[in-house]
């Protein structure tokens, strides 16, 4: 008695290798999709690379009338709300993270994890609208003048607060970045003290160590790592951020000492400007900014996922 | 009690004042931003939203093409990816599992998933926009579905890991190939998982702006045409909020409180489902 008819078998064959040929084709497509934006940006930027060479990098200068295009400003703009971003985001994330893992009672602790892990849901274009309509104003009469009045006459920092309150600028996009990035920076970070074997820091408990002791001393050194990669993630975002920036910014090509001026990033140039660019060598600078920041949050990205491989992966799979 | 003891005491009560203070920090945040939304958008909300097109400056008008849009373009967009993605996590998790190809892929995929949008949107424009001539619907479904892709392709890997190896083994004692145990055993036995990855991806594509600026565009009209520039909440919302007059501003303030909703709920009910997941998965 034949089980299987050699009809079936030869079907269920074919159905084996057309399956198997599909999930391969799928999983090559996704790495063909990291190649071909490298590729198609390029190919985009390359009349604006190859007519400004170097300079473009180094060239503050950014005018569509005469054609010449240099990507100081937006990169500039870029670095400085990340870096902004991340000195509030990093501490406060830190915080979140800790009591998260260390302090909160265990009923609370899935509300407000669920709570913060809501923020990273608000879709980035929400945190521009509420950085334009609510913060900035807030900024401009209470916050800036108080900076201007108070730290301006310092030497030194006092070159960072210069000029009248706008609202808008560098300084209020950076904050808008670090709301948006903190739930990232926590969410890494709660996952990676999670890792933390438990009998680590009964040993530490064991010694007399205080809660902090126990985190300074056992929790971080052991998670350093995972600490840095969620940073870089968030960094990561941080620098590619468009909506939430664009609407804070500014969207002046220029490079200020001061916080209080308004800006541009890569991201907001591109946005702002995209669709109104005329002529091919303003298109193709915008794009070139576009493989800059490729580059930049490429080499980030990659960084920090290098680093989270340790970690388990389903504990990331929210971010 | 020591002197040293005592400073030691004191340090850890600060710190640990500190990092509740954080925390409330970050509530008071996502608290400030949704009372703002709700308090803004819901004085906005009438019939008119759904049953009208958006208006010129100072006319009356809704959000009725944009909503259109954006769930049309979410839909089509979805259709793109979720199937690349689900194929390529199957791929992942059952065939290459621990070899040298599936390690690289899911590097990158892990790169593509926290990659900036607005360099797939402008990727999208480099070979669709400019290849077609025009901004299009079309443009703008298949830029949300490579931001899917990368969370789909997770979130499946993910799941499909947690289905058990004795279920895919015992199918296969029966003689089954492999992709009947994974269509007929590994498939029904993560759906919910997968689902949820699509629920959550869903949620990420339907909020982002910078890839639809310049593939989908934006269209004060109605228009059901794929192949033409096609209105959608999140560039409506960025263009109404920047512009000088007031209704439109209103109107803003309105469909982020309709997209901030509709994603929150998403990601609520993306929740609900891992939790109620069996095993493991459901702790947190």
């Amino acid at each position: 008695m034949a089980i299987v008819s050699a009809k079936r078998a030869a079907r269920q064959r074919a159905g084996e290798r057309f399956f198997r040929t599909a999930t391969l084709v799928a999983a090559f497509l996704v790495l063909a999709l990291l190649g071909g934006v490298a590729v198609s940006l390029l190919r985009g930027a390359w009349p604006a690379l190859s007519h400004f060479k170097l300079e473009f990098l180094t060239r503050e200068i950014w005018n569509p009338v005469t054609g010449e295009f240099g990507a100081l400003a937006p990169i500039y703009g870029t670095l400085m709300t990340s870096l902004l971003a991340m000195l509030l985001a990093v501490p406060i994330g830190f915080g979140v993270a800790i009591f998260l893992t260390e302090l909160c009672p265990r009923r609370l602790r899935r509300p407000v994890g669920v709570a913060i892990e809501l923020l990273a849901a608000v879709p980035s274009i929400i945190f521009g609208i509420w950085g334009l309509f609510v913060l900035a104003p807030i900024l401009q009469r209470q916050v800036q003048p108080w900076l201007i009045a108070h730290v301006g006459p310092l030497a030194g920092i006092g070159q960072l607060f210069q000029g009248p309150p706008f609202g808008i600028g560098v300084l209020s996009a950076g904050l808008v970045l670090a709301i948006m990035v903190l739930p990232f920076i926590a969410a890494v970070m709660r996952d990676v003290f999670e890792t933390v074997p438990d009998v680590l820091k009964e040993s530490g408990y064991a010694l007399g160590a205080t809660t902090w002791e126990v985190i300074w001393n056992v929790v971080v050194p052991y998670s350093r790592v995972g600490m840095v990669g969620g940073i870089m993630l968030g960094l990561g975002r941080a620098l590619g951020e468009t909506m939430a920036v664009t609407f804070v910014i500014g969207n002046a090509h220029r490079v200020s000492a001061s916080l209080l001026a308004p800006g541009t990033t890569i991201s907001a140039s591109i946005a702002n400007e995209f669709t109104e660019a005329v002529g091919d060598l303003y298109t193709s600078s915008l794009v070139a900014l576009g493989v800059l920041l490729f580059l930049i949050t490429f080499t980030v990205i990659a960084a920090a996922r290098f680093m989270l491989l340790r970690l388990d992966r389903r504990a990331l799979s929210t971010v | 009690m020591s002197r040293r003891r005592q400073v030691r005491k004191l340090g850890n009560a600060v710190a640990l004042c500190l990092s509740l203070l954080a925390t409330l920090i970050g509530l008071l945040c996502l608290g400030a931003i949704l009372w703002t939304l709700i308090a803004r958008g819901l004085s906005g909300m009438s019939v008119q939203l759904f049953t009208q097109t958006t208006p010129p400056p100072g006319a009356a008008g809704g959000l009725l093409n944009a909503i259109y849009g954006s769930v049309i373009m979410t839909v089509l967009g979805m259709f793109i990816g979720a199937p690349i993605g689900i194929l390529a996590g199957t791929y992942l998790a059952e065939y290459g599992r621990e070899s040298r190809l599936s390690s690289v892929i899911r590097f990158v995929n892990d790169v593509l998933l926290s990659a900036p949008s607005i360099i797939v949107g402008l990727f999208v424009y480099e070979v669709l926009v400019v290849r077609m001539g025009h901004f299009s619907a079309i443009a703008g479904a298949v830029a949300l579905a490579i931001i899917a892709i990368p969370v789909t392709v997770r979130t499946t890997e993910d799941m499909l890991r947690l289905v058990p190896q004795s279920m895919k083994d015992a199918s296969t004692a029966l003689g089954a190939y492999p992709w009947r145990t994974i269509t007929s055993i590994a498939y029904p036995a993560a759906r919910s998982g997968i689902v949820t990855g699509l629920l959550l991806a869903v949620a990420r594509v339907s909020g982002e702006t910078a890839p639809l600026l310049f593939t989908a565009l934006n269209n004060q009209f109605w228009s059901k045409n794929l192949n033409a520039p096609m209105a959608n909440l999140p560039v409506v919302i960025f263009q109404f909020a920047l512009s000088p007059y007031k209704d439109w501003q209103q109107l803003a303030w309105s469909g982020a409180l309709l997209i901030t909703v509709a994603i929150l709920l998403l990601s609520v009910i993306a929740r609900l489902i891992i939790s109620a997941l069996p095993g493991d998965q459901g702790q947190r």
